[in-house]
């Protein structure tokens, strides 16, 4: 009887040793809501026992609901059919059945709407053991931002239509922003959003690569200032599927098979503006990725945990020369920095996520709460300013770094198994190509590198370190573990006055990658230094990181302070000529 | 119509978790070793039962017999959805048989209005499978055993598809009616997360006078104890939150049909069976029969 959150201690340490507790106090709004909902919690203690009891229930779900259907879900996929309906595979349309009964649609939506008020954090942690058990649903549960962003913007009305069957799993929904030529460059979509004489709008053109489009509530992406070009033109509109929403195809994809990929035509299809017009990409839809990509690096722990898993078990079983291989010193690195990595993954990812309760929790209080002026409103204006800042680094960061690290576990789990692991009998080529898709979407690592990598120039990441390395005194035994990361940060701060010392930006681009690194395994690091005041087996894992990571760290200072240039100007030579394909 | 439903649960212990410790020297099950688990079958059963409510309407009550202990599957049945839940606990119905223990259940059910009452196929620890039959007696209704799916109701009549070996039939009665569910029936619906997060703070009578106990330690006065226990159930009832709970008296049952005195099961002796052969398979002398075998090898990568 497996239980993905039972059986996990890297997911039940960080559950006690991260502050949940401070998580539920900020989304409970000072447990206010217990007057009205009779099963609220009245304190911390009571959420955080909630919030444990979701966990075991989800992990019980994952276990022993979802995970045996996976295969089969991978094998049969998502039919079209020829009304332009969509059937599930039977363990994807059986698994939402299951997390709506069990209310677990609207993870973080209020109370009001049927939701579970639940912080981010605790989403997240339910996210990656929805996905251990099988990624492609995750791109079904774990899209619960779009019901976020409804209730974040829309008007009530829209909200009291809506959100309701979203949490109890009636109605499934989709981001609907793609398009044949606006994939990453959001902002030169065509689909255009009208309205009548009598004002109601109404959506017509073609979206391309849309996960789950053949849901119920589509949040499409239009341009509604026909003479506006790029971001400023175009608005948020939820559409419901109907008559005028025709899915033209089903994507056959390399992995993910039970998230079904639409083409869909808006034939005019009537839709309700979301919030006001001109505000769609931003800060609407900004908004949105911020959260799925929170959620892609959660599908993206959850493959890589399962990649892990079987192959610590593979090492262990299989004998060669009289042996277990786990036994030859190639396995044992290979096998324990996969395990080291996916809990890096976890650490940053989870700590990204209680940072956005943090700033979500001070940003609605601000909006909401009838805070009076003073220096309670100042301090709460100073969380938010902040923890926005960390955040925009913490998020892209988060996405970047679990989704490589999970086509590098799947692709070490195959390395492991050799040719057992090639083979369909195991479910290790089937992580290998689920998990590719986690570095493309919701933004590739190229544009989450951009995205952080301003952040980390502008001096965020090293407030972040300093903060995280001084915020208490250590115990004198890890003495030269800090003193290793003071170091590397001297190196990280030496590295960004290089870079932002050249002209333009090109230079940052093509070095962005190494310099967002070096931030990460530092913020990873002091995160590491954290945990290991509280675990044996966390002073074994920092301290691998280190030995791992602090030469990698040197490497990228020598690389990036070079000033080579040669990947950019010497391109014509280095690509050679461009091929003519056949 | 509306219909009412009595799904009667035992709590058992997880018998798929066997551990070294999980038998005693003298061959009886070492429950202190094994985690405590609403009886699978059981979830099957009140399964069918809500989902005859979600269709027809009406009302499930989920009943066990038991130690206070047992109120815990009372819970879990209520984050599933049940509109009642009722515990049976007395010190006098211990050591009781099937015999003893469907007399019992029997007594509390006719308390009750129930149009169908279900019961899991068998319970895992004791594999009798004897308890809903011997209920339906008592209560004097038609039984359908090993439903593995409700055809048809409409009315006062039930059709049912009842397993029997080799095979099933497709049966028909009139209700009241007894059934028992296999798990070949339905998936069990999960619990439902707010249901978890209000009633995980219910309670019955017992365990409340027991964590009252507790807390005020044996030099307690037992009034005292009583009148607090007394305060906090009333506490509990008011927000809805606290379990029926009724003893022998209360569900008017004849002591001398109750525990030991109404079990005519004596256990003679205990043996330890260890088995020694394994499992085989029969493959047919002809050459498709050693087609199939060569095959099966292959494509479990035995051979070749």
């Amino acid at each position: 009887m497996p239980n993905f959150f039972l059986d996990n201690e890297d997911i039940k340490f960080l559950f006690s040793h991260l502050d949940v507790a401070h998580a539920a106090e900020i989304t409970e709004e000072g447990f206010k809501f217990h007057k009205e909902f009779d099963f609220a919690p009245e304190n911390a203690a009571d959420a955080v026992d909630n919030y444990r009891r979701l966990l075991e229930m989800i992990g019980e779900l994952a276990g022993e609901q979802i995970a045996p259907t996976s295969e089969e879900t991978d094998k049969v996929g998502n039919t079209l059919n020829a009304d332009g309906s969509v059937t599930r595979a039977p363990g994807i349309a059986k698994a939402i059945e299951l997390l709506g009964q069990a209310e677990m649609m609207g993870f973080t939506l209020p109370y009001r709407f049927g939701g579970l008020n639940c912080p981010n954090l605790v989403y997240t942690m339910t996210n990656e053991m929805i996905s251990r058990a099988d990624a492609s649903l995750m791109n079904i549960y774990g899209l619960q931002g779009i019901a976020e962003t409804i209730n974040a913007f829309a008007s009530e009305e829209i909200k009291q239509e809506y959100l309701p069957d979203m949490s109890n799993g009636k109605k499934t929904g989709a981001m609907v922003l793609t398009e044949p030529d606006a994939g990453s460059d959001l902002q030169a979509i065509k689909t255009r959003a009208y309205q009548d004489k009598d004002g109601n709008w109404f959506v017509q053109g073609v979206k391309r690569f849309i996960t789950n489009g053949c849901g119920e509530v589509l949040l499409v992406m239009a341009r509604s200032e026909p003479e506006i070009a790029g971001g400023r033109g175009i608005s948020l509109l939820v559409v419901d599927r109907g008559p005028r929403v025709k899915i033209r195809r089903l994507e056959n994809k390399l992995g993910i098979h039970g998230s079904p990929t639409c083409e869909i035509f808006f034939d005019d299809a009537p839709g309700k503006l979301i919030g006001e017009r001109q505000r769609g990409l931003v800060p609407y839809v900004a908004s949105l990725m911020n959260g799925a990509r929170i959620g892609i690096a959660a599908q993206a722990l959850g493959l890589g945990e399962a990649a892990y898993r079987v192959a610590r078990e593979y090492a262990h079983s299989r004998k060669q020369y009289g042996t277990s291989i786990e036994n030859f010193p190639a396995l044992r690195e290979l096998i324990s920095d996969m395990h080291v990595d996916v809990q890096a993954a976890r650490t940053m990812t989870y700590f990204a996520s209680y940072c956005v309760d943090v700033e979500l929790g001070a940003t609605r209080q601000l909006e909401f709460g009838n805070v009076p002026d003073g220096d309670h409103k100042k301090e709460l204006r100073a969380t938010a300013r902040k923890f926005s800042r960390a955040n925009g680094m913490l998020t892209p960061m988060s996405k970047y770094y679990a989704s490589e690290m999970s086509m590098r576990l799947a692709n070490g789990a195959m390395a492991v198994m050799g040719g057992s692991g090639y083979m369909k009998d195991y479910p290790v080529e089937r992580y290998l190509r689920d998990s590719r898709i986690t570095t493309i979407y919701e933004g590739t690592t190229q544009l989450q590198v951009v995205a952080a990598v301003r952040a980390v120039s502008s001096g965020t990441a090293n407030t972040l370190i300093e903060e995280l390395l001084t915020k208490k005194a250590w115990p004198a035994e890890f003495a030269s573990q800090v003193e290793q990361m003071q170091q590397g940060k001297a190196l990280l701060v030496k590295a960004i006055e290089f870079v932002k010392a050249q002209s333009g930006t090109e230079y940052m681009d093509l070095m962005g990658r190494k310099l967002v690194d070096m931030a990460m395994y530092l913020i990873v690091g002091a995160l590491f230094l954290d945990q290991a005041t509280a675990s044996e087996t966390k002073k074994a894992v920092l301290n691998r990181w280190l030995f791992w990571r602090m030469p990698e760290l040197r490497m990228n200072y020598e690389v990036i302070t070079s000033g080579n240039r040669s990947a950019i100007t010497d391109f014509d030579v280095l690509a050679g000529p461009v091929p003519t394909l056949q | 119509m509306a219909y009412h439903c009595i799904v009667c649960a035992k709590q058992v212990p997880d018998t798929k978790r066997i551990t070294g410790q999980a038998m005693k020297e003298d061959g009886t099950v070492n429950r202190a070793a094994l985690p405590a688990i609403f009886n699978p079958e059981d979830l099957n059963a009140l399964e069918l039962a809500l989902a005859i409510r979600d269709q027809f309407g009406g009302t499930v009550t989920l009943m066990t017999m038991g130690l206070p202990a047992a109120s815990e599957i009372l819970r879990e049945g209520l984050y599933r959805g049940v509109d009642k839940a009722m515990l049976i606990t007395d010190r006098r119905a211990a050591a009781s048989d099937t015999l003893a223990t469907s007399y019992i259940l029997s007594c509390a059910i006719k308390m009750l209005p129930h149009d169908i009452v279900l019961c899991g196929r068998q319970a895992i620890d004791g594999d009798t499978a004897q308890v809903g039959p011997q209920l339906a007696e008592k209560l004097g209704v038609a039984q359908i055993t090993y439903v593995e799916q409700l055809v048809d109701l409409s009315g006062k009549t039930i059709t049912a598809r009842r397993h029997v070996g080799n095979g099933f039939e497709v049966v028909e009665g009139k209700l009241p009616v007894l059934l028992t569910v296999m798990d070949t029936a339905n998936v069990a619906r999960p619990p439902a997360a707010r249901k978890i997060m209000k009633y995980k703070k219910a309670r019955t009578p017992a365990e409340v006078s027991g964590a009252v106990a507790k807390e005020m330690g044996e030099g307690a006065a037992p009034e005292a104890v009583a009148a607090e226990a007394k305060k906090r159930c009333a506490a509990l009832a008011a927000r809805g939150l606290l379990i029926d709970q009724y003893d022998l008296d209360g569900i008017k049952a004849d002591l001398t049909w109750c525990g030991r005195s109404g079990s005519p099961t004596k256990v003679h002796r205990i043996q330890s069976v260890v088995l020694t052969g394994s499992e085989h398979k029969a493959i047919a002398p002809t050459e498709d029969g050693i087609r199939e075998l060569v095959a099966e090898l292959i494509e479990d990568h035995t051979i070749g």
